[in-house]
């Protein structure tokens, strides 16, 4: 029992930053827009979030700043795929590799070839409820935790009971026959890079200023790619994507635990594990999956 | 009068125009990083992309250099011509350096004429089978290839750690290194004092061949054809299915070629750092070359000038090595941004 | 005072010119025809009024002021609706869904009112519509009325409606039309794009007739004739084609489709035992509401899609399905219903005029290059294709595109040729082509099988039309009794006793 308690509270903690993540891409995608820039935007966000926050004294100038981050980023993607049109794919993926390349020359100019990654004097803390019960490992987690659940009822209901969501949904569905209803296309793609972009924000930030207090290279390892994933076996739904992520860092969370208690595997494989559950979990909804009937295609008014 | 914008092709000859356009933006736009980084923007433009052309060495390391890009760009290429998203060279290279440096292990005692083969033979098929699931799922089950290549280049990376951390943890050194290849598996050198490799001859044969099956064979036009349009290849009898399969593995095996190349000519051994992201750079490499051969050999050329000149930049100005991470990531968009220009032509009008 | 007034009009897509300073105006409560060929400027200048083109010159009136029309919402701000060809639907959105978009009157959506308001909106006007009805299930006919709610819904005062018919049934055609006269009678006017003449005198009050970007005639409706409207259309003696039956017709089925069942992923029944036979020397002619199998058809004939069960012989010997490269060497001709999947556009002309046979071109694998440019320069020849071998597919017109199919495919001397909307969206120079070439192939001994919305086309073509209706064959009539009345029924499902399925058999 104590065990499985602290195993959901582990993986509550590491759901964070990839939820926060796949319900970016989510809001992004069901505009019509895959951005594969997402690896990168997560680790840019949290390397501008952590070296903001150490220049200011501030972990909220810091979250300001990783927030922004990822919305300036997005707001790059809207201006080559939305406004030029060009490819989706070769263009997230050019984000990423910018915002990794940016982040390393950033990171070696400050702090110069260090051998241990810097860290903040002080970073976020986990919030502590229900101290001296079962329950504490539980509900001993950062508000950014709580902050990033409470966004699935949020994006659920903005998309599927708001005339803002409608809009959303139909850009990535049918632009043209959203533009013919009066809908400016553009405009809304750009809303739903904004909204996803500050979303990748926080996650990025969550990792730096919260879980770790600290950045390194490897921060992000791949959680943009598993969040990709996520969005396709969570149907594009934020309540599923959320069972996604559980998943996910459920699977993760039991590796560190079996790592823990010297599983007679090389760690590195447990490491994998998660990550080859996930490319098998999308194999089995593939077929199924219900793609934005838009995804990958710029919109271009005939004349 | 007003000005209008058209929807016409320019001239063919003018693309190369808009590539000397797309680096002078470039440039400019990572000039204000080198500002930051305290250098001056002209004297480091002459370290990135002029001091390595007036020094032998240098030029040497630059068709060093190139080798492992163009064989991933070249890997790349294939797959994109095809609409096939393959995103995985980076696993797929590491997984034909793996095979290959077990091979190159065993080697002892064979000839190089024919250890050197088995190597190059075993990394290609390393390669093709890194690349086959992704490819099967993508087929048959209509899963998006480029999430599953990606998440396969992680894994890939965890695998590669557990053999240099466990079974393959060099017993001399306790590096985690794999053990180092036969003399006879390591490939010769062709340019003395330098370190240029038979690799590089590798490259050069893949592309010409690569080159001949894309324009000259119906195999290429058939994966061209579904590149463009795969529901009019299906009408037109093209096997679509069948033919995206052999892309992706084709793609594959020469993303291995690419970790053979590297193990056999540079290091000797398989170690976590092999690759600097050349998988991903083959992604800049083939779309700057317009998923063209002559335009790949070019760009990896070009791409490694700068690698090279960013390694002479930060010993003299102390501007991060990085710097050319950022320029060929900048490079990349500001190209895409450009060539799109090609398609357009301003016209005056009354 | 005209409520809708354009006063020359210029529109310009490089160097052709859409509409040559175009006069139009419509009066409060009419139904006004806007009448001309395919290609003669309409939709350009119903466009321009929806705001989604901009004119290069001109300008446009509404209610006696001007106004700057840059977007559709602009449009419909001004209570102008449009009910486009291609709808202008979102199809995995629910028929309310459909009709609020845009227009939702309030951040949150409250589903129950709305739904209440749409079924309301629909009784008025008679038509039976479920408000929780996903449109891309919906038919064809009932995608179009929930065009018309958007439009009612978001106030519309004059509504546009572009080739309305061109994919109903005469049925559904007649039911429109009454619609359209109920909101006639509400004060509201509709300009209605056309280029069949009966319509124009059936429903409206006054014509506008354009040709070739200009206003050629304007008139009031009662004033005309069916002759006087086609020569202002066409501005010469209109061509028909005469079905020439100086041929003989093979006793042999060329071919032979023999109870063809095929359903869709959920189960649904998309061809439910369809038989049908042509033989060589006729053409077929398949009449049928969109969305009655026909699409299904075609792809097994053309080799894209496995039916469940049934079998297809041609001359005799099985069809394999699902291989459309077995097709060629059973000498069958395809001319797909979309056009722009049948060839690839980014490729050179020379190589889509080798793909579908590239056997022939290569050797070993290597594709023999000389034949290929021998092959395209005698094809360009043949078929007065405007391009030249190594221009890109997709810079040609639908003409010439659609003679890039017809020259790979009938140079192969075909036995069986399935033509699918073989004319759709062409002028009507190139329309006449292709039915040239139609009837040239049939006269040589082959099969044709002639797939159409467009019910004139097969009327004017076929030996013998078979009526389709929910996947299979409801009806057969021989061309020189086709009844319209009778193959409208037949299409609505009409009259259909259990048996009439193989009627055609």
């Amino acid at each position: 029992m104590e065990s499985l308690i602290l195993l959901i509270g582990a993986t509550l903690r590491i759901a964070t930053p990839i939820l926060f993540g796949a319900l970016g891409e989510t809001v992004i995608e069901r505009a019509g827009i895959l951005n594969l820039g997402i690896e990168g935007t997560l680790l840019l966000s949290s390397f501008i979030g952590f070296v903001t926050a150490q220049a200011a004294d501030s972990l909220w100038i810091g979250l300001a700043a990783a927030i922004l981050t990822g919305i300036i980023l997005n707001l790059l993607m809207g201006f080559l795929v939305v406004t030029l049109g060009l490819n989706q794919h070769v263009c997230g993926l050019g984000i990423t590799l910018f915002a990794t390349g940016f982040a390393l020359f950033a990171f070696r100019l400050i702090y110069g070839g260090v051998s241990t990654p810097p860290a903040l004097d002080e970073s976020f803390q986990p919030l502590n409820a229900f101290t001296g019960t079962a329950f504490a490992p539980l509900f001993s987690q950062h508000w950014l935790t709580y902050v990033s659940l409470l966004f699935v009822p949020l994006l659920s209901w903005l998309l599927f009971r708001t005339s803002f969501g409608l809009r959303l949904r139909s850009v990535g569905e049918a632009p043209d026959a959203a533009d013919t209803a009066g809908i400016n296309v553009y405009r809304m793609r750009y809303t739903a890079l904004i909204i996803g972009g500050a979303l990748m924000g926080l996650g990025g930030a969550f990792l730096s200023l919260a879980q770790l207090g600290a950045f390194t290279h490897g921060i992000i390892n791949g959680r943009g790619w598993v969040a990709i994933a996520i969005v396709i076996f969570g149907n594009w739904k934020p309540w599923r994507v959320l069972a996604g992520a559980l998943l996910f860092s459920g699977v993760q969370a039991l590796q560190l635990r079996l790592q823990a208690e010297g599983v007679p595997l090389p760690y590195e494989l447990l490491l994998a594990l998660p990550y080859l559950l996930t490319i098998v979990a999308i194999a089995i909804v593939g077929r199924n999956a219900s793609y934005p009937a838009a995804l990958l295609k710029p919109y271009r008014r005939e004349g | 009068m007003s000005f209008k914008i058209e929807r016409v092709p320019a001239p063919v000859w003018m693309r190369p125009l808009f590539i000397v356009l797309a680096v002078f933006i470039t440039f400019l736009l990572v000039s204000t990083l080198v500002l930051a980084a305290g250098a001056s923007p002209i004297t480091a433009f002459y370290e990135l992309l002029i001091d390595p052309l007036t020094r032998t060495g240098a030029r040497a390391d630059i068709l060093m250099l190139a080798t492992p890009i163009l064989f991933t760009g070249i890997a790349v290429a294939i797959a994109f011509v095809a609409g096939y998203y393959n995103v995985g060279a980076e696993g797929q290279l590491y997984a034909g350096a793996i095979l290959a440096a077990w091979v190159g292990v065993q080697a002892e005692g064979m000839q190089p004429y024919v250890a050197i083969p088995l190597m190059l033979a075993a990394g290609f098929l390393a390669g093709m089978v890194w690349a086959l699931v992704p490819a099967l799922l993508k087929a048959y089950l209509s899963v998006d290839e480029v999430v599953t290549t990606l998440l396969l280049n992680s894994v890939m990376l965890f695998f590669v750690s557990a053999l240099l951390n466990g079974p393959w943890r060099d017993p001399v050194s306790n590096w985690p290194q794999s053990p180092t290849i036969a003399t006879s598996a390591q490939f010769p050198v062709i340019i003395p004092r330098s370190r240029v490799h038979f690799g590089a001859i590798m490259a050069v044969i893949i592309a010409l061949a690569t080159w001949w099956m894309l324009s000259r064979t119906r195999f290429g036009l058939e994966l061209r054809a579904i590149g463009k349009n795969k529901d009019a290849a299906k009408f037109l009898g093209i096997p679509v299915k069948r033919r995206l399969i052999a892309a992706a593995l084709i793609s594959g095996g020469i993303a291995g070629l690419a970790g053979v190349s590297e193990v056999g000519g540079i290091h000797y051994y398989l170690i976590g750092t092999l690759s600097p992201g050349f998988g991903y750079t083959g992604i800049i490499v083939a779309t700057l070359g317009a998923l063209t051969i002559p335009g790949v050999f070019i760009s990896a050329l070009f791409l490694s000038l700068i690698n090279r000149g960013s390694i002479s930049a930060s010993r003299e100005l102390d501007v991060p090595v990085y710097l050319s991470d950022v320029i060929q990531a900048v490079l990349l968009l500001v190209t895409l941004a450009t060539l799109l220009l090609t398609q357009y032509r301003i016209r005056r009008e009354r | 005072m005209p409520v809708i007034e354009l006063r020359g009009i210029t529109k310009r897509f490089g160097s052709l010119v859409a509409n040559d300073h175009v006069d139009f105006d419509v009066e409060t409560g009419e139904i006004h025809a806007l009448l001309g060929e395919n290609g003669a400027g309409k939709s350009t200048l119903m466009k321009i009024l929806y705001g989604l083109y901009q004119p290069d010159g001109g300008e446009i009136l509404i209610n006696g002021s001007p106004v700057h029309l840059k977007s559709p919402a602009d449009a419909i701000a001004n209570g102008i609706g449009f009910v486009s060809q291609h709808f202008s639907l979102v199809p995995t959105f629910t028929v309310s869904e459909n009709v609020l978009l845009g227009h939702e009157g309030g951040f949150l959506i409250d589903k129950a009112a709305m739904k209440q308001r749409v079924t309301a909106m629909a009784d008025s006007l008679g038509m039976n519509l479920d408000p929780d009805a996903v449109v891309g299930k919906l038919a064809v006919g009932q995608q179009q009325r929930v065009e018309i709610l958007k439009a009612l819904y978001r106030k519309c005062r004059v509504l546009i409606m572009d080739e309305p018919t061109a994919v109903l049934t005469p049925q559904d055609t007649e039911k429109l039309f009454e619609t359209l006269r109920h909101l006639q009678a509400q004060g509201m006017s509709v300009i209605i794009i056309t280029h069949k003449l009966n319509e124009v005198l059936a429903v409206s009050q006054r014509v506008t007739v354009l040709r070739l970007g200009k206003v050629v005639g304007r008139t009031a409706t009662a004033d005309t004739t069916q002759t006087g409207l086609a020569e202002m259309m066409v501005g010469r003696k209109t061509v028909t084609v005469v079905r020439n039956s100086e041929h003989k017709v093979g006793d042999l089925a060329k071919l032979d489709v023999r109870d063809l069942h095929m359903t869709d992923k959920r189960g649904g029944l998309l061809l439910r035992g369809l038989s049908l036979s042509a033989r060589g020397g006729e053409i077929v002619g398949i009449a049928g509401v969109a969305g009655n199998g026909q699409s299904e058809l075609v792809s097994v004939l053309t080799g894209m899609a496995v039916p469940q069960s049934g079998s297809v012989l041609v001359n005799v010997q099985p069809m394999p399905f699902g291989q459309p490269k077995a097709l060629a060497k059973l000498k069958i001709a395809r001319i797909p219903e979309d056009r722009l999947r049948g060839i690839i556009g980014d490729l050179s002309v020379a190589d889509n005029l080798m793909l579908e046979q590239s056997d022939q071109f290569t050797s070993f694998g290597h594709l023999k290059n000389r034949q290929i440019r021998e092959n395209a320069e005698k094809l360009i020849r043949d078929f007065q294709i405007k391009a030249s071998p190594n221009d890109p597919a997709r810079t040609l017109s639908g003409g010439n595109i659609q003679k890039i199919i017809l020259a790979r495919s009938l140079a192969q001397d075909p036995e069986v040729i399935i033509a699918s909307q073989p004319t759709r969206g062409l002028d009507v120079g190139a329309t006449e082509y292709v039915h040239q070439k139609l009837i040239e192939q049939k006269q040589r001994g082959a099969a044709v099988l002639l797939i159409s919305e467009d019910l004139d086309e097969i009327l004017v073509l076929s030996d013998r039309i078979l009526v389709i209706y929910e996947g299979r064959i409801a009806g057969e009539f021989a061309a020189e009794n086709a009844d319209i009345q009778a193959i409208g029924a037949l299409m609505t499902g009409a009259n259909l006793s259990p048996e009439a399925g193989l009627a055609g058999a």
